[in-house]
């Protein structure tokens, strides 16, 4: 199968020295609901504006859907559709404005453009707001008309940098829709979140960077095999004041004051509920922690500043 | 990028160009409208009736092309220096970084726009010197082609001032303290024979002189300066500023990181 972006040795050094990129390898396979995910200034925006021409190179290769930027930078842009993490459009223009003088820039005719404008403002909701000058939109639709803006040359790879943030929990689900839509549909998808629930709820297959480098390229299942801690998360009937002391368990209070308590794999829960039961402590109700793949993030994350930080003592 | 999805792009970029400028028609069509009516009558009427003929016309006449040239001159780099600066401050510039759009097609987009806005200008000042004046065309061909390369010059000069500004004071330097002296200094009111000898060689190093004159000489059939030495600058200048504009544009001054 064809991979739809193929980064190889990507480095980029800024002018002041400031190394973003230190040799980035990727492959997204066409099709994929690839996420990016990494903590702030770790590089995904540096990496995703590279392959989107906002961001010079210092080395490597990148190559959309076959087309090396370096050689075939129109055709890769053909195939490439773009939703930055800031609103950068003209906050005077008109919605369909926006949209439809996006596909001019892709060289496809008015007419065109404004059918295909209409089809991805009305799937987006922003049909009955296409007069209205973007700057009067809220931070919603503002999101989902840069989707609109990304879509509207039809291309084969939809990236997407921060799509939902500050985007209410009912607007970011019905945009998770429509991207698992256009997923299903045919179009790759290559995202960054810091929203780890969002990756994990799309996504099949994520790469974690962090300091400029890939720290792990994988499944989200494999990735989520390596967690071998499982998180439960207790309502009791009695509130408490503090954790009780459970042999074998690691446990805490939330901020709703509900129990949580990890359970490695191979423990048993019925540990858990004998001791709490030793200590009249009656649960009602009980669920996991929804988002498994946060804690593996972090811990990624904070391992890699460990060993960032010890070759810094060593140096 | 094929040669009609070109030619959509390049299509797309002037007609957003126009319909930026008309819609904020009280800030980029009215104001030079104003001002240059109030010229016609104070320097040409009331002033000008005193001051009696030049160059073998009266003052009105005289200063009516220079006039013309200075608001297609100011008009074609406010509309470059300004949209394509705002597009750099929105980050809207990104919608054609991303895009296939090749740098001499948004080159060219932008300087039709500003040229579009520069000759509608001109065309709204000459409307109105005919409330002040009768204009007879010296010579046709050296009218249009002096203001349409003219513009595009400016035009290309405002482009190089948006990519190179960081701030919205970098947009305004050029034309308050270099644009606005040269034309004011470069024979719209006056011609360079009545300056003593040194000034007049001072003058002559001014390119907006040649342009005033060539312009001139395609109305009244008189210019202080060979007009085909005229156009033969204006040309030159048109191929120096596009050569820095798209190298400009192929490192991405300004607008990549």
């Amino acid at each position: 199968m064809t991979n739809a972006l193929e980064i190889e040795g990507l480095v980029k050094t800024y002018g002041d020295g400031f190394q973003a990129l230190k040799g980035i390898d990727l492959h997204v396979a066409e099709g994929d609901f690839f996420a990016l995910l990494g903590p702030n200034g770790a590089g995904k925006s540096t990496t995703l504006g590279v392959v989107c021409s906002l961001v010079n190179k210092s080395a490597g290769k990148v190559r959309v859907f076959g087309s090396d930027i370096d050689t075939h930078l129109s055709d890769a842009k053909l195939n490439l559709g773009v939703v930055p993490q800031e609103f950068n459009f003209n906050q005077f223009e008109k919605v369909f404005d926006i949209v439809t003088t996006q596909a001019g820039y892709y060289g496809i005719p008015l007419k065109k453009a404004s059918q295909s404008a209409e089809k991805y403002l009305r799937q987006l909701g922003l049909w009955d707001k296409r007069d209205t000058p973007a700057r009067m939109l809220s931070g919603g639709m503002k999101r989902r008309l840069m989707i609109a803006r990304a879509l509207v040359h039809e291309p084969k790879l939809l990236i997407l940098d921060e799509p939902t943030a500050g985007v209410d929990i009912e607007l970011r689900r019905s945009m998770w829709t429509f991207l698992e839509q256009m997923n299903r549909q045919g179009t790759t998808i290559i995202l960054t979140t810091h929203y780890l629930e969002e990756a994990e709820a799309l996504c099949r297959n994520i790469a974690i960077i962090d300091h400029g480098r890939i720290l792990k390229n994988t499944s989200k299942r494999a990735l989520l095999q390596q967690l071998n801690l499982e998180t439960f998360v207790l309502d009791t009937e009695e509130p408490l004041s503090e954790a009780p002391l459970l042999e074998g368990f690691a446990t805490s209070l939330d901020d709703e004051g509900a129990l949580v308590v990890d359970v490695e794999k191979g423990q048993s829960l019925n540990g858990v509920f004998i001791q709490l039961e030793a200590h009249n402590i009656r649960v009602v109700s009980m669920r996991t922690k929804a988002n498994r793949l946060e804690e593996l993030f972090i811990r990624m994350v904070e391992d890699n500043n460990t060993g960032a930080a010890r070759e810094g003592d060593a140096a | 990028m094929r040669t009609d999805a070109m030619l959509t792009a390049y299509k797309t970029i002037v007609v957003r160009e126009i319909r930026r400028f008309t819609r904020i028609w009280p800030q980029t069509l009215l104001p030079p409208a104003v001002t240059m009516t109030l010229y016609f009558i104070i320097f040409g009427n009331l002033i000008g009736s005193r001051i009696g003929a030049m160059g073998g016309f009266d003052y009105m006449s005289f200063i009516v092309p220079g006039l013309i040239m200075m608001s297609v001159i100011t008009s074609s780099y406010a509309n470059v220096v300004s949209s394509f600066f705002s597009m750099k401050f929105q980050r809207s510039i990104e919608e054609l970084l991303v895009s296939p759009v090749p740098n001499w097609i948004i080159l060219a987009g932008y300087v039709t726009g500003g040229m579009s806005r520069g000759l509608g200008i001109g065309l709204i000042v000459t409307l109105l010197s005919l409330g002040f004046t009768q204009l007879s065309i010296h010579h046709l061909p050296m009218v249009i082609l002096t203001v349409f390369l003219t513009s595009a010059l400016f035009s290309l000069g405002g482009f190089i001032n948006a990519m190179l500004a960081t701030k919205f004071d970098d947009i305004s330097i050029v034309p308050t303290f270099v644009l606005t002296p040269l034309t004011y200094l470069g024979g719209v009111f006056y011609s360079i024979d009545m300056l003593p000898g040194f000034w007049q060689g001072v003058s002559m190093i001014n390119p907006i002189l040649y342009m005033v004159n060539a312009f001139r000489y395609g109305i009244l059939g008189v210019s202080d300066v060979n007009p085909y030495v005229a156009l033969g600058m204006i040309l030159m200048f048109i191929a120096i500023l596009s050569a820095i504009s798209l190298r400009m544009l192929a490192r991405g001054k300004g607008i990549r990181h």
